[in-house]
């Protein structure tokens, strides 16, 4: 069951996708999530989502594995659903049940709301899917390298968080691992109420928290070892450069938002 | 009473890029009192065995019998399963949480639904089995050393009172002495109670001064199952999978080939030095 998670985690294969730089990726995403803010009318989600399923089909990765991702947020979307079938005004009532009702335009935004959160999720999965942590990190630090003038810690920023990313499935597989001990010796963590169940995680979130912690002084104390002192004047071994595939997606992803706002303009 | 495991196969995140068929067409019978050593390679599928034991892992395929029920039935009680099929696992002192020794070797006890005096009384007990005395009782258990806290973690699945014992790697990352100890207090625990003691390891040594039956697996299979003289005959396939047999099995068979009279089943030191005296006894005779 905790496996399921796939936001954050790299999904192994050979693909363009794969291979890209990893500035691209993070550019390319933050331009479809702009895209896709900016789309107005079916033509829009037609060309979103072409382009999405190509991205999918190029990176290798199997769709059922993309897909699991959206069942964290399935309760935001249940409720993003509901909340605009139902509370969105319009000129044209669709069914009417009590004090509710629904509109035209309510079932519209609904099921654009919809779409518009699942292809988020998605387009950020990918990304995530077929991009190693550190190459993320490595690319958010290069993009926000400017920042360094102004003061902003960017290197420790994305030090922190490649380290963040790369616990995650650590910390995962180790709750797994004390739930299954703590299950081995009787506690449940399934049944009772609001309450009982709450308890019940205390066995389990003690250990996890010693654990982090326990971890957390390991690696300060390696990183420390290895003579780590932040980002000045540390230079890189693999030092990020643009290939011909990178310069040919940012076309690909310029030609993508131009569609998008022209179908805007012009529709 | 006993446990028997039919055709039974695991696969790990089936149908991803992850999928590892961790367990394949799995045949075991364990009878009641059985000293059992588990023996395989890391990644051998050792460590999901036995967590299909106690229910933890439900198979792919296959079934497991508990007594003669079926465990994966539908109205079977899995955490009574759990109090009989007590399972220690890998660095068991992780587990660890409550603010005091006695209070979290409690916990099993409490969950089976024993009052709390009673649970106090088999942490006792559990407690006593293991070597903790009465001072430590109030301690929290993060302040004791690693060798301490392995203890109160097995005393913790003690105290349950399992039929069966299992324990995944107990030894790990702990000094010879600390090894030793625990080692002979499992020991002691299935000569004094008569309980079936399944103990995993990648270690030949370990295993082969305690256990009567040893189960080798690799790659998911059960590559061979028997005594561990009969075990240790297959030495020179043993090194193929990654694992070695104690030392003094290749002592004896490079005596033999040198030509000298022993016994190439020895497995234990003792064993190996009696045949070994006997044969330059026999050896001074004919000189």
């Amino acid at each position: 069951m905790i496996r399921d998670i796939t936001l954050g985690q790299y999904y192994p294969a050979d693909s363009i996708l794969h291979r890209l730089d990893p500035r691209v990726k993070l550019m390319g995403t933050i331009l479809f999530l702009v895209g896709l803010f900016l789309i107005k009318g079916w033509a829009g989600y037609a060309v979103a989502t072409v382009f999405l399923f190509a991205m999918i089909r190029i990176s290798k990765v199997p769709f059922r594995f993309i897909v699991r991702g959206l069942k964290t947020i399935f309760i935001i979307l249940l409720i993003t659903l509901v909340f605009n079938l139902f509370l969105t005004p319009g000129d044209r009532v669709l069914v009417q049940i009590w004090k509710l009702q629904i509109t035209d335009k309510g079932l519209n935004t609904a099921i654009f709301m919809a779409i518009r959160l699942i292809y988020l999720i998605i387009g950020s999965s990918l990304m995530t899917l077929t991009t190693t942590p550190n190459d993320l990190t490595d690319g958010l630090e290069t993009l926000l390298g400017p920042l360094k003038k102004l003061h902003v810690p960017v290197h420790e920023v994305s030090m922190m968080m490649s380290i963040a990313l790369r616990f995650i499935p650590i910390l995962l597989e180790e709750t797994d691992k004390i739930m299954k001990a703590q299950m081995a010796r009787g506690a449940d963590f399934e049944h009772g109420n609001l309450i009982q169940r709450a308890k019940s995680l205390v066995p389990l979130l003690v250990p996890l928290f010693i654990s982090a912690f326990r971890r957390a002084s390991d690696l300060a104390m390696a990183m420390e070892a290895r003579c780590y002192r932040g980002g000045e004047g540390r230079t890189k071994m693999k030092p990020l450069a643009y290939a011909r595939r990178d310069y040919c997606a940012y076309g690909i992803l310029i030609l993508f938002l131009a569609v998008i706002i022209a179908l805007r303009v012009l529709l | 009473m006993s446990i028997v495991l039919e055709h039974v196969s695991y696969t790990y995140s089936p149908e991803t890029a992850y999928e590892i068929h961790a367990l394949k067409d799995v045949n075991l019978e364990i009878p009641d009192g059985q000293f059992i050593g588990l023996i395989g390679h890391t990644g051998s599928g050792k460590s999901t065995l036995v967590q299909h034991l106690n229910g933890l892992v439900r198979a792919t395929s296959g079934h497991i019998y508990f007594n003669g029920e079926d465990i994966y039935a539908k109205d079977y009680d899995m955490r009574r399963l759990r109090g009989k099929v007590g399972l220690v696992f890998q660095y068991p002192e992780h587990q660890l949480f409550e603010v005091d020794v006695l209070s979290d070797v409690c916990f099993g006890p409490k969950n089976q639904g024993l009052s709390p005096e009673e649970a106090k009384e088999r942490a006792r007990e559990a407690l006593r089995m293991v070597g903790i005395s009465e001072e430590y009782e109030k301690q929290s258990p993060f302040e004791l050393s690693g060798g301490q806290k392995r203890r109160v973690a097995i005393a913790g699945v003690l105290a349950m009172e399992p039929e069966v014992l299992i324990l995944d790697e107990p030894t790990a990352g702990l000094d010879p002495k600390g090894r030793d100890e625990i080692l002979d207090e499992i020991s002691y625990l299935h000569k004094e109670r008569g309980i079936t003691v399944i103990l995993v390891s990648h270690s030949m040594e370990d295993v082969a001064k305690y256990v009567e039956r040893i189960i080798v697996m690799n790659q998911g299979e059960v590559l061979h199952d028997g005594a561990p003289r009969e075990v240790f005959r297959h030495y020179k396939e043993l090194e193929s999978v990654g694992l070695a047999a104690p030392q003094v099995t290749y002592i004896v068979h490079t005596l033999k080939d040198k030509g000298f009279d022993v016994d190439g089943d020895a497995t234990t030191i003792e064993e190996a030095k009696e045949t070994i005296l006997e044969a330059f006894r026999k050896k001074g005779r004919k000189l």
